[in-house]
């Protein structure tokens, strides 16, 4: 295991340093954490991100490293031997694991930013039906990966629960800024438990925004910046 | 243990396929006996549609009647699996395997379509922006190649590894493409370190093995080129 100060590079609404923020706390990490502005982009992020100049990096010692999943992965492997593992151990269950953790990025994250963008109702439907498509899909990955138990990762938050728990704030907030019911327990009943259960732990309440800040923010990035007429 | 030796591993896959290109390497080069299933182009088999019900793609690895989808999810699952067989793909420390990663992120987000984008763009002008941005993500992976390399044959060091394996795979068609177009898009002049890299990539006898021929891969390019022409534009 290397030594060294750990920074964490992010900005308050992204999910995907939210991510990060969660296994640095599972894992009893302390660090820096430094607050980025995505329009005017810190010095140490482009330095440290010069290829895509996004959050999160997380800088340790004279190590920077970037893409969230890439970034857990990091940390779960430097230091294994501090706190829970954060992915399975069995091979298999690892490959489950990483398979779900892409899943959410590639189609659950861009179902539900996509419901915030699009510009007709019939995008905004189209969108809303993928994002119910993609729950329903981790309803059956919830099932199978937590065997019973209370997580992803079985007794303790694992790589999934963090993947798709960061994104908790910014899929209540889509609710209510499209007037849509996106977490429905009567189609997902095991998945709202686990959200329930999720959002009362340490982790989750340390490290996830509140849910009317980030409606706030994403209803002025409709406005701004993804021209978006916001309904009456 | 269920069946033999062969029966306990298959992999679903195309010929032409780089992704599935990237299981077969892994998988050869960590020995392992598997039953090679070819899906025919155009349609998807039963298996396939049972195996990866989600991307409904291939390449899946089936270990124990057990799915594995998503290529460098397999390849990392026959790392870990096949841990006491052949070189390690994956280096040791937790900060070089961070960069493996990243690096291959980059590879599939950045770079394949761009390299696709050449073969798919409707017009020379997309063509050559495609080609463009192929070439400028080349030279990012060249400098990577310099760092992470540390002086020796490949990405992983003295031996083949991870991220040699997720863009070493895409080395058919990068030759087809040259060859169709007469561009260079490994250049000796700009991207010599990876020049070197390719050669010693593709002599390598696992990897000769697999890496379709660019001749056969050309006619496969003109068959589907012929398609994307013909195909109503998307809405």
């Amino acid at each position: 295991m290397v030594e060294g100060e750990i920074k964490l590079l992010g900005t308050w609404p992204s999910p995907f340093a939210i991510r990060v923020k969660m296994v640095l706390e599972q894992k009893g990490l302390s660090y820096e954490y430094l607050e980025d502005d995505l329009l005017n982009k810190s010095e140490l992020l482009l330095k440290h991100n010069p290829i895509y100049k996004k959050v999160p990096v997380l800088i340790h010692g004279d190590r920077a490293i970037c893409e969230s999943l890439v970034i857990l992965q990091y940390i779960d492997e430097n230091w294994s031997k501090t706190g829970l593992p954060v992915l399975p151990v069995d091979p298999y269950e690892r490959a489950i694991a990483r398979f779900w953790a892409t899943y959410v990025d590639d189609k659950l994250v861009t179902s539900f930013i996509g419901i915030l963008k699009a510009t007709t109702e019939e995008a905004k439907a189209q969108k809303i039906a993928d994002t119910h498509t993609a729950l329903e899909l981790l309803e059956g990955a919830f099932k199978k990966c937590s065997a019973g138990k209370d997580f992803f990762g079985g007794d303790s938050i694992g790589y999934i629960d963090v993947t798709l728990g960061s994104c908790l704030a910014w899929i209540k907030a889509a609710e209510r800024i499209s007037g849509a019911k996106l977490l429905d327990e009567t189609k997902v009943p095991l998945l709202m438990e686990w959200v329930n259960r999720f959002l009362a732990t340490d982790c989750a309440k340390r490290t996830l925004p509140d849910v009317e800040r980030v409606e706030k923010y994403g209803r002025n990035l409709q406005v701004t910046t993804w021209n978006v007429v916001p309904a009456k | 243990m269920a069946g033999s030796g062969t029966s306990d591993v298959k992999l679903l896959g195309a010929w032409a396929s780089p992704y599935v290109v990237r299981a077969r390497i892994a998988l050869n080069l960590k020995e392992v006996q598997y039953e090679f299933l070819e899906e025919q182009f155009g349609t998807k088999s039963e298996l396939l549609l049972k195996s990866n019900p989600i991307y409904k793609k291939i390449p899946v690895l089936i270990h124990d009647e057990k799915p594995v989808c998503e290529s460098m999810i397999i390849v990392q699952y026959i790392d870990d699996v096949w841990i006491n067989s052949g070189p390690a793909l994956m280096p040791a420390d937790a900060y070089d395997r961070a960069l493996q990663r990243f690096w291959t992120v980059y590879v599939d987000d950045k770079f394949v379509p761009s390299l696709f984008g050449i073969m798919r763009s409707p017009t020379e002008e997309a063509k050559a922006e495609a080609k463009e941005q192929a070439l400028a993500s080349l030279q990012l992976l060249e400098e990577a190649f310099g760092k992470i390399s540390k002086g020796k044959p490949f990405f992983g060091g003295d031996t083949i590894g991870y991220l040699d394996i997720a863009l070493g795979s895409f080395l058919g068609w990068m030759k087809a493409f040259e060859e169709m177009n007469g561009f260079k898009l490994l250049d000796d002049t700009k991207t010599p370190l990876l020049c070197a890299w390719a050669d010693n990539f593709c002599n390598n006898e696992v990897v000769g093995a697999v890496i379709p021929e660019t001749a056969k891969l050309v006619e496969l390019a003109k068959v589907m080129q012929a398609r994307y022409k013909s195909a109503p534009p998307a809405n």
